[in-house]
């Protein structure tokens, strides 16, 4: 691995749904349904199903890593320079249920960290200055 | 990566540098000539800043005839912006579309 952009880092979405576990489960599962709120997919619910996310920016690739039916879910997402694995998880909360979705990863990509940075780079200076304002 | 992210601090910490690098992500390749006449200080203090640049990554420099070109590697800036602010809000997103589908799942 080289040094640059290849530290991990981990994104989390968390929250209750007034909705039962096996219901949230359908919606992450079913091909049909996972279009309706992520991308067109051929997703199957297997493990070491490999299928793909679409939309008009891009394509993620992405292979089923584990499934326990109604309570977790993960697959890796590799596309538009992120190397990255994304884990459901479901918890029964009062009447609905606790959703939490983890992605772990890294960017990989040179070209998407570039486009990133150059899109990135004046906020990134307003930042700064603010960073070594304090430091002082 | 906290060393690759002191270099980069320090290595934009100074004005005149983070001026030299800005222009070179704005406006393209420029020659150091062309740097000097815009930045307000002299040649060789360009090319000193230049060079530090260039150590950090942030810059690449291309000879041609008597000329040094000097280009911008915003890449270099990467460890520094976090993939993971755009992903939040992808997935919150999401999170919205999926809620809206479950009630609508109910009907």
């Amino acid at each position: 691995m080289t040094a640059t952009g290849t530290q991990a880092r981990a994104v989390v979405v968390e929250r209750e749904m007034p909705f039962p576990p096996e219901k949230i489960w359908r919606a992450l599962t079913q091909p049909h349904l996972i279009e309706e709120w992520l991308m067109k997919n051929d997703f199957q619910p297997k493990v070491g199903h490999g299928f793909s996310l679409s939309a008009e920016w891009g394509v993620v690739n992405c292979e089923v890593l584990a499934l326990e039916p109604n309570k977790a879910l993960s697959y890796t997402w590799t596309g538009l320079g992120l190397e990255s694995v994304v884990t459901w998880t479901l918890t029964p909360a009062g009447a609905g249920t606790r959703l939490r979705m983890e992605q772990t990863g890294f960017t990989a990509d040179q070209e998407l960290a570039y486009r990133g940075a150059t899109a990135g780079w004046p906020r990134f200076f307003a930042n700064l200055e603010q960073v070594l304002a304090r430091a002082d | 990566m906290p060393d690759a992210h002191d270099l980069l601090f320090r290595t934009l910490a100074d004005p005149t540098r983070r001026a030299l690098f800005e222009r070179l992500c704005r406006e393209g390749e420029q020659t150091v000539g062309a740097l000097t006449a815009q930045a307000g200080v002299s040649q060789p203090a360009v090319s000193k800043h230049l060079g530090v640049l260039k150590q950090a990554g942030l810059v690449r420099d291309r000879h041609q005839g008597r000329q040094t070109h000097y280009s911008a590697q915003p890449g270099a800036l990467a460890p520094l912006i976090d993939w993971t602010d755009q992903m939040r809000g992808f997935w919150q997103g999401r999170f919205n579309d999926l809620e809206d589908l479950l009630k609508r799942m109910d009907q």
